[in-house]
């Protein structure tokens, strides 16, 4: 019966074997690299779409088993992998991607002399986004979160020649870190506030369901939630911990397609939904999370609206979509979030592919040196048209239906939010026609000496394989079929359906892209009429709100002058005693060093005082 | 009776000991070392006839001290003339053989 679901460990073990064999191999095998690679994580694929369809026909039961890892006087770890709907759907989220990522960096990573170590390091993240997907307690799922975000970091810094990759990868494993430092905190506290101290997902899941949030006191829940939710913030790229997911894209852009797109920054939005009892179970953390949500929607793509940089602005659109989702699980809405991160995950994977497709064609990330590509790069085009018309939310693409499932819950639970919704759409679609017709329609800018080709077919068919995807992807879970929200669920949650969400999600949609082709595909409204007319405003957007600025001013100088004063000490207080102790020895060896002179009489003068010592020592301490 | 012998050979160690450890010349340290000896046998008589137990093994360890100390002198005095016919000087400043 549930044969392919009991088996579900072992799909993590396949890109874990890829990797050790990559490993194992060194450099030199570049071809047999590569298919390892790729066959690593297609067995994964095949695995987990066995494990989905098992699931999909009945109601299936969730399914756990572990291990005894270590006892702690009372207390046992256990190792073990829980199988459920969401997880079975992430599987699958995370596999395709990572499948077809795989597939396209053999044609982008090809003449990369390093391309072993890059499926190497593809496999190990693979291996730790499934482990983190499969994990049934906290500590477990935290290892496997760290290990992602040691694969990002790795893979930010790919190509570490350069300094400002260097400098992303670092950024990228700090800023997160900070996030990771308030989860590991809220892991603690629920372990020390657990009944039995379980940390396993199903306990958390009974504890803190409806009814039962007794044993647990609504502030100590509340505060778990929020230090959880640091973790997400890290990790999701939510404001104010965003800085460091622009700057990944310093990566190979495979890489930003699988980790800062599609996989493992969903990794915060699958932990609100792994631990949404617990948030659900606190008013303010619900409130918190869905204002932090919606701020980090229409605050990136404000910003996305004046970047330059191809990559910097498919970042700055992550980081707003996944506002959304954080946003809609924020509003209650599981359903929406999991949905939004399930079509985000394809089209976004689909636009970053793409994107590498036009960077491997013209060598440049720079939006205002390229134009006019869509003669030349059919396939790239039309999947980067489709890509563009999912995250503006045009029907029928599946961005329309995720977007509009959150917009339609915003608009029943929290109209403020629904406004902040609405213009956060409005600007997805404005940058999204931006930066396509600025990129494929219009004159070439580029130099002469570029020729422009489209990509070969190793990298094509995965952008067809997602475009495919990204137009269906919708369909599960539509207005008058809420079968994702139930299968997902298990029907706990209402749907929401709106027309009226639906129709100003497609108005807002439709102006968006409508300025858009005004502006920068048509010429009929001046470019430059914002930064002509109020010229801080664009310099604000393009500057990303200084908040890098801010940062170094606000938090890098403090705590560098920190350091600075740390070391002083370290130097001049612990270095100058250490320095001392050793010159006193050395001033004492050379002063006993001089009572060796060979001189009989000095020693019997050196014995002599040493037994009037002695005497008076005795005699002193008979008078003590 | 016993403190002023006893006073007596600590004053007469006090000036051995002195002239042992300052004195330049190998021969005064040498007389200076029988003049800790005799202040060493000074106490032993005065505490042999004065003492809490009064016994003659005192007086006869005395005389054994003397022999020994005869002794002690002749072999001292003969490493004293090896040592200034090696070296020409009976100078204790230059004999420093014990640092190597």
């Amino acid at each position: 019966m549930d044969h392919f679901t009991q088996t579900a460990w072992l799909i993590p073990l396949f890109p874990l074997a890829a990797f050790l064999l990559l490993t194992a191999l060194g450099r030199s095998y570049r071809k047999a690299g590569v298919l390892i690679g790729s066959i690593g994580s297609l067995a994964a694929l095949v695995m987990s779409l066995l494990v989905l369809f098992e699931r999909l026909g009945s109601d299936a039961v969730d399914y756990s088993n572990s291990f005894k890892w270590i006892d702690f006087g009372d207390v046992t770890f256990r190792i073990g992998f829980e199988v459920t709907n969401l997880n079975a759907l992430m599987l699958v989220i995370v596999t395709v991607v990572s499948f077809l990522v795989n597939v396209y960096s053999a044609g982008y990573m090809k003449k990369d002399e390093r391309i072993t170590v890059f499926y190497g390091y593809v496999a190990l993240f693979t291996f730790a986004m499934l482990g983190l997907v499969l994990s049934d307690n906290m500590l477990i799922f935290y290892i496997f979160w760290e290990l992602v975000g040691v694969c990002s970091f790795l893979l930010v810094g790919f190509w570490y020649a350069k300094p400002a990759a260097r400098a992303a990868a670092k950024k990228a494993f700090i800023v997160t870190r900070i996030g990771d430092a308030g989860l590991l905190l809220g892991i603690i506290v629920l372990f020390w506030y657990m009944p039995g101290h379980a940390l396993d997902f199903s306990n958390i899941h009974n504890v803190f369901n409806e009814g039962q949030s007794g044993a647990i006191t609504m502030s100590i829940t509340t505060s778990i939630a929020l230090l959880l939710f640091m973790g997400v913030i890290g990790k999701s790229g939510q404001f104010p911990l965003h800085v460091w997911l622009p700057d990944a894209m310093e990566g190979p852009t495979p890489i930003s397609a699988l980790i800062h797109a599609a996989t493992m920054v969903a990794a915060g939005v699958f932990l609100l939904a792994r631990t949404f009892d617990i948030f659900e179970a606190s008013a303010a953390a619900m409130h918190t999370v869905a204002y932090f949500g919606g701020f980090t929607a229409i605050f990136a793509a404000t910003v996305a609206i004046a970047q330059k940089d191809i990559k910097r602005i498919l970042a700055y659109s992550t980081i707003s979509q996944l506002g959304y989702m954080v946003m809609a699980m924020g509003l209650g809405s599981m359903t929406g979030g999991i949905f939004h991160l399930f079509t985000h995950a394809f089209f976004k994977a689909l636009l970053f592919l793409a994107a590498g497709s036009v960077i491997h064609a013209v060598h440049t990330q720079n939006i205002h040196e390229m134009g006019g590509l869509s003669s030349k790069m059919r396939v790239t085009t039309w999947t980067f048209a489709i890509g563009t018309l999912s995250l503006s939310g045009i029907p029928p693409f599946s961005g329309f239906w995720s977007k509009d499932t959150i917009l339609a819950t915003a608009l029943d639970e929290n109209p403020f939010l629904f406004a902040v919704g609405l213009a956060a759409a409005f600007c997805t679609a404005l940058y999204m026609s931006r930066l396509f017709f600025i990129v494929f329609t219009g004159k070439s800018r580029l130099p002469h000496s570029v020729e422009v080709k489209e990509s070969s077919k190793v990298m094509t068919i995965p952008l067809l394989v997602l475009a495919v995807i990204s137009i269906g992807a919708g369909f599960v879970e539509t207005p008058w079929n809420g079968w994702l929200g139930r299968w997902l669920t298990g029907g706990a949650e209402e749907a929401h359906a709106s027309g009226a969400a639906i129709v100003a999600s497609i108005a807002v949609g439709v102006l968006g892209i409508y300025i858009g082709w005004l502006m920068y595909g048509k010429s009929s409204i001046e470019r430059g009429v914002t930064s002509a007319r109020m010229p801080w405003v664009a310099n604000v957007l393009e500057k990303q709100y200084y908040m890098n600025e801010f940062y170094a001013v606000a938090i890098v100088k403090p705590v560098r002058g920190l350091g600075k004063g740390l070391n002083a000490i370290d130097e001049y207080v612990i270095g100058v005693a250490v320095r001392f102790i050793g010159l006193a020895a050395g001033a004492g060896s050379r002063m006993l060093n001089r009572l060796n002179n060979g001189q009989t009489q000095t020693y019997g003068l050196t014995a002599m005082i040493g037994l009037v010592v002695i005497i008076v020592a005795i005699v002193g301490r008979r008078f003590w | 009776m016993l403190p002023s012998y006893l006073t007596m050979a600590a004053i007469l160690f006090c000036i051995g000991l002195y002239g042992a450890l300052v004195k330049r010349n190998a021969i005064i340290v040498l007389l200076s070392i029988e003049l800790m000896l005799n202040a060493v046998n000074l106490n032993l008589v005065a505490f042999s006839k004065y003492g809490v137990v009064p016994s003659l093994t005192g007086q006869v360890f005395a005389l054994f001290t003397i022999t020994v100390a005869a002794a002690e002198a002749a072999v001292g005095v003969a490493v004293l003339i090896a040592l200034f016919r090696a070296r020409g000087t009976v100078n204790m400043d230059e004999f420093d053989e014990m640092r190597r």
